[in-house]
């Protein structure tokens, strides 16, 4: 426009449009500059919030898988309550937020409107309890306990309940085939902490808030498995929380099951005797502390020689398992973990220490035989042996002469012990130890696995001690100066022995050695690593792993998979002294100190052919504990009594019971093998049909049978 | 028809069929500015797109009909374009004489608000229910009949070559003209309009050459304003967290902050490229109120991105810079005066509009020209444009 008319106008004005021409533009490319800004600058952070308005994830619990025994028979599986939900936005969506709907709920479920209503809230910092603590997209269980009449009356009048689900669910129960609680083995489920929510909250199976995850025992070793994965639907919802969508589903898959190789029946015979000799010990009189054995707890392991597999353990006190479901209130809880109780949730048979007694002899002659003695040899069973100005007495002053490292099994002689023991221990330096000391006895109990975990499938092994001179050494250290503290001014037995301590305490003493060689003193052991050592004695040499997990079976049935049995060690014996060992303890049910219980009381040896220590261990202040571990060609079984006596006479017939009842004999020693729960061990896995259906073979015969091995047992008694 | 134009060409006047008069090398719809026409065009398109992705799941306001927004604003839109044809027809320069009596009418509808038969909506008594579903807003004709009135009351003197500039008296007439009006918005309380308002005046009186104590006096006038309301607590609450929540985005992102914050959500999760028309979760899930009017943009911003958003920038920028070349081209003050105040309500309404959803100015219920929808704002804005056309086509063409 070169030749512009005349427009009238003034300069001013047409400077005046420029500028406002220029002001105008630089807005405008103001906004182009903050949209790019937002969009392509800072878009993914924007993203990731928009994504996060619009999706919300509802979790499908998985069913859990179930556990059962040997024979298929569950024991823990899930029972189906009725369970009565509310989704809380379908209610929001309501003119009065749901509040006639959950009155009349109310009045169905003959609950109050209050209670209903403060159960669908949802918690916050405000909020007490009851409310609801999950995601308000999930429904929210009302009642657990709903009858079939309730469920019914709400489907039916679903037009009356908009938002009401009656469904049923899934809760986790321990049904306790044949009386078998099984507690400590099964371990339990509670619900899962907000950390652990918080933790899984990106992994492929988070966690709902309702979600229980095991706690202990096998519930916990095999918690993943049993638990399979949540299954997650992902809704894309509007700003009023209205389903939009489902962005995204993955179906809830079930947990597996696992075949344990419990076998439920012998279970219940193990619990039943166990307390029955705790019972029984209670009655009995302890002449060294002039009052009743207390019995405050005891433990018994029935497991495979060939494998390592527990076919029962049992652990006392005890607890029903089924009181943790459904959330336990904190006056339970407190009972099951507190004092008065003597703490019900140990699992003793592998985490109850004690010392072991004369069932370690087993270890001792071991060690002397590759400390170099002949097992045959002749060694004197004197009635007493002096070691430094210190008499070590024999069982009750017993002498038996000139005998062999068997018969000393037999008879359980401590001072032939005492006597290979001290000259080991001489030979090592005495009290100026050499640099390379031997130590067959301590280097023996470690290759024999103790002092360390057996690698039973169960949570929280405990690993037991062997007091060599590393563990004198850290001990000492650990104690010098409490003890040196007490030892200043010394007036009473304890502090005498505190200034002992205090001064020579790091050392290896010969009392020391002595008392380890029959299992006295500061040894601790557990009842499993007792269990994994004689069915080693009595398979060869092989320690196995204990395990409880036999197979796991997946949802549908299909895939079984074997949980192989695995060995951690070889006992460092060689095959005929292990042979000389193993007819040795046959002995000692013949004719040594468990005669009474098994040869002497007509145990049929010659069609099964028993072995058998016995073990009565010494506690500082405290009562005498009992140790029995015996053996047949298949199964090994234990049993320890806390504060119980010795140990064929508060164990022994109980042991006898448990064989009687797999067997098949009775108390006069009549063998019927009809009678007998499980005369082999059990080899077959459950048999699954078409549809996953597992087989339960369930004994009809059990209480009869049952009954049958312990009729006519006697008493405990107070010698062994 | 009426025009003032005439033939440079040589052949001189001659009888010519009406088909013939319109497609005429000379003729109206052949010097229409044609760009200006078309970005409106492809804006109210664009809009139109953007109001129906914004309402097609909205049952609790579309009625069950997906496509009742969309219909309703194309309607507008061709209603709209009628209204240009015709103000173009009519022409600037005669509706200089009825600019009284538009503007009478205008400002009685503005009162008519007031009384009972004026809607609530949003806390504002701003619009009139006409019946059938139609409802006025009229502080949108307020904006063009008061640009019109000013132009009349400032131009008068200058363009009749009296003067040079306007004299005090003639600027102090047209600052009552304009007061009226405003005080009337004012007590809807529609306070985007007033703002929107306070920048045409800005912009008529720049325009005007008056002198610049007016316009210096006018800025301070209207900042003493804005703090008097405020301190003197004439803000209603609504209107005080919107400031509070532009001031702090992160206020209370569920209750006063909820619809910046959104807004933003939406346009800063769109992208370069957005996430294609109707399948933005934020626009879907109904995240964004008054998504289908003000905040029309995050639709936008959501599913067409940065490119889409750019576009709608760039398109009201084509439309202001042809106006600024149509007042700048202009022979009377007159319509310089007339353009200039279109474009300093365009300009600002767009850079408020858009500007509250990328959380650079405080929110105003103000609508996007030609893209949000609203008949009464479609009807104002190819009006307004329908006035800058006619401004073009009769000015004297240079050879």
């Amino acid at each position: 426009m070169s030749n512009l008319p005349e427009t009238g106008r003034s300069h001013r004005v047409n400077i005046r449009l420029v500028a406002i021409q220029i002001l105008v533009m630089s807005l405008l490319l103001t906004l182009g500059g903050r949209l790019w800004y937002l969009q392509v600058r800072n878009g993914e952070e924007y993203q990731k919030e928009a994504a996060g308005n619009h999706v919300q994830q509802v979790v499908q619990p998985a069913t859990r898988g179930a556990i059962l025994d040997a024979r298929g028979v569950p024991i823990a599986d899930n029972e189906t309550r009725l369970v009565v939900s509310a989704s809380r936005t379908e209610l929001m969506k309501m003119d009065d937020s749901g509040k006639a709907v959950l009155t009349r709920l109310a009045a169905i479920l003959d609950m109050s409107p209050k209670t209903v209503q403060e159960k669908v809230r949802l918690c916050d910092a405000k909020t007490p309890q009851p409310c609801w603590n999950g995601s308000p997209y999930q429904p929210i269980p009302v009642t657990d306990e709903a009858t079939t009449q309730q469920a019914l009356q709400i489907r039916e009048r679903a037009e009356d309940f908009p938002g009401i689900t009656a469904e049923p669910t899934a809760v986790r129960r321990y049904p306790a085939p044949y009386g078998a609680n099984t507690s400590q083995v099964l371990g339990y489920l509670s619900p899962v902490t907000d950390e652990e929510i918080e933790k899984a909250k990106n992994t492929d199976s988070p966690f709902l808030s309702s979600d229980e995850i095991g706690r202990s025992g096998l519930e916990r070793t095999y918690d993943s498995m049993l638990r399979g994965s949540s299954g997650v639907t992902r809704y894309e919802v509007d700003n009023l929380g209205r389903v939009m969508g489902r962005a995204k589903s993955d179906k809830a898959k079930p947990g597996s099951s696992l075949v344990t190789s419990i076998d439920s029946r012998v279970q219940a015979v193990t619990e039943r005797e166990l307390l029955t000799a705790m019972k029984n010990a209670r009655k009995e009189h302890d002449d060294n502390t002039n009052r009743n054995y207390k019995a405050d707890a005891g433990a018994a392991v029935v497991m495979e020689n060939k494998t390592g597999r527990v076919v029962a353990m049992a652990s006392n006190p005890e607890y029903d398992p089924n009181s943790w479901v459904g959330g336990i209130s904190g006056k339970q809880y407190k009972q099951l973990t507190g004092k008065k109780s003597n703490y019900p949730l140990l699992n003793r048979s592998i985490q109850g220490l004690s010392a072991p007694g004369s069932v370690f002899k087993v270890i001792s002659t071991a060690a002397s035989v590759r400390a170099g003695n002949d097992f045959g040899g002749n060694y004197n069973c004197s009635s007493s042996y002096n070691v430094g100005g210190q008499t070590f007495k024999n069982y009750e002053s017993e002498s038996h002469g000139t005998i062999d490292l068997g018969r000393a099994l037999e008879v359980s002689c401590d001072t032939v012990f005492y006597d290979l023991a001290y000259k080991q221990w001489l030979k090592d330096g005495g009290n100026k130890p050499k640099k390379k000391a031997k130590d067959w006895f301590y280097k023996t109990a470690h290759a024999f696995g103790l002092g360390d975990e057996t690698g039973v499938d169960l949570p929280n092994e405990v690993t037991g001690r062997v007091p060599d001179r590393q563990w004198k050494k850290d001990y000492w250290e650990a104690n010098k100066d409490a003890w040196c503290k007490q030892a200043k001014d010394p007036k009473s037995y304890a502090d005498k022995i505190a200034k002992e301590n205090c001064v020579s305490g790091m050392k290896m003493r010969a009392g020391d050695s002595v008392n380890y060689s029959i299992g006295q003193g500061d040894t601790l052991v557990t009842p499993i690593q007792m269990a994994t050592i004689y069915s080693a004695i009595a398979n060869g040499g092989t320690l196995l792993d204990p395990t409880l997990g036999k197979a796991t079976i997946s949802p549908d049935g299909k895939a079984m998979k074997e949980i192989k049995p695995k060995p951690h060690g070889k006992l460092p014996v060689d095959k005929k002294t292990l042979k000389k060992m193993d007819r040795a303890l046959a002995g000692v049910a013949e004719r040594g100190t468990a005669a009474w219980r098994f040869g002497d009381a007509g145990w049929p040896q010659d069609k099964i052919k028993m072995h058998a220590k016995t073990g009565t261990a010494e506690v500082a202040g405290k009562q005498t504990t009992s140790w029995f571990t015996t053996y047949t060609k298949d199964y090994t079984v234990v049993m320890t009594i806390s504060q119980g006596g010795t140990g064929s006479g508060a164990s022994g017939p109980a042991v006898r019971n448990i064989y009687n009842a797999i067997y098949g004999v009775d108390s006069k020693g009549d063998l019927d093998k009809n009678s007998a729960l499980l005369q082999n061990p059990e080899k077959d896995l459950p048999r699954v049909d078409g549809h996953g259906n597992i087989e339960a073979r369930q004994d009809e015969d059990f209480k009869k049978r049952a009954k049958r091995a312990s009729a006519g047992a006697p008493n405990a008694g107070a010698t062994g | 028809m009426s025009t003032h134009s005439y033939s440079l060409s040589g052949y001189g006047p001659q009888k010519r069929s009406a088909w013939g008069r319109l497609t005429a090398r000379d003729s109206a719809v052949w010097r229409l500015d044609w760009v200006m026409v078309l970005a409106g065009m492809g804006l109210s398109v664009v809009g139109s797109l953007l109001v129906w992705s914004a309402t097609r799941n909205r049952t609790d306001l579309n009625q069950g009909d997906p496509y009742y927004f969309l219909t309703r604003h194309v309607t507008s839109l061709l209603v709209g374009l009628l209204l240009m044809g015709v103000t173009v027809w009519i022409g600037h320069r005669r509706l200089r004489g009825a600019v009284p009596f538009l503007y009478g009418a205008s400002v009685l509808l503005g009162l008519l608000v007031l009384t009972p038969l004026g809607a609530t909506i949003n806390g504002q008594r701003a619009w009139l229910h006409l019946g059938g579903g139609f409802s006025l807003q009229p502080a949108e004709f307020i904006k063009m009949t008061v640009i019109l009135g000013m132009a009349m009351l400032l131009a008068a003197k200058v363009d009749a070559g009296d003067r040079e500039h306007p004299d005090h008296r003639t600027v102090l007439q047209a600052l009552g003209m304009a007061a009226l009006p405003i005080v009337v918005i004012m007590l809807m309380p529609d306070l985007g309009s007033v703002m929107v308002m306070v920048i045409i005046v800005l912009g008529v009186l720049l325009a005007s050459g008056a002198s610049n104590r007016w316009v210096v006096g006018l800025c301070v006038a209207g900042a003493s304003g804005a703090v008097l309301v405020w301190a003197l607590g004439l803000l209603d609450q609504y209107q005080i967290n919107r400031f509070a929540a532009f001031a702090n985005p992160a206020l209370d992102p569920a209750g006063v902050g909820y619809n910046t914050n959104q807004a933003r959500i939406a346009i800063g999760s769109g992208g370069l490229a957005g996430k294609g028309l109707f399948k933005g979760s934020q626009t879907t899930g109904q995240f964004v109120p008054e998504q289908q009017t003000d905040f029309v943009f995050t639709v936008a911003g959501e599913e067409l991105g940065f490119l889409g958003g750019a576009l709608i920038i760039l398109l009201l920028g084509v439309v202001i810079w042809r106006a600024c070349r149509i007042a700048r081209e202009s022979t009377e003050l007159y319509s310089t005066i007339v353009a200039a105040g279109v474009i300093a309500w365009f300009a600002f309404q767009s850079f408020e509009n858009i500007g509250m959803t990328l959380g650079i100015m405080p929110v105003a219920g103000l609508p996007l020209p030609f893209v949000s929808y609203g008949g009464t704002s479609m009807f104002a804005v190819w009006i307004a444009l329908g006035l800058l056309q006619s401004i073009r086509v009769q000015r004297p063409v240079s050879a």
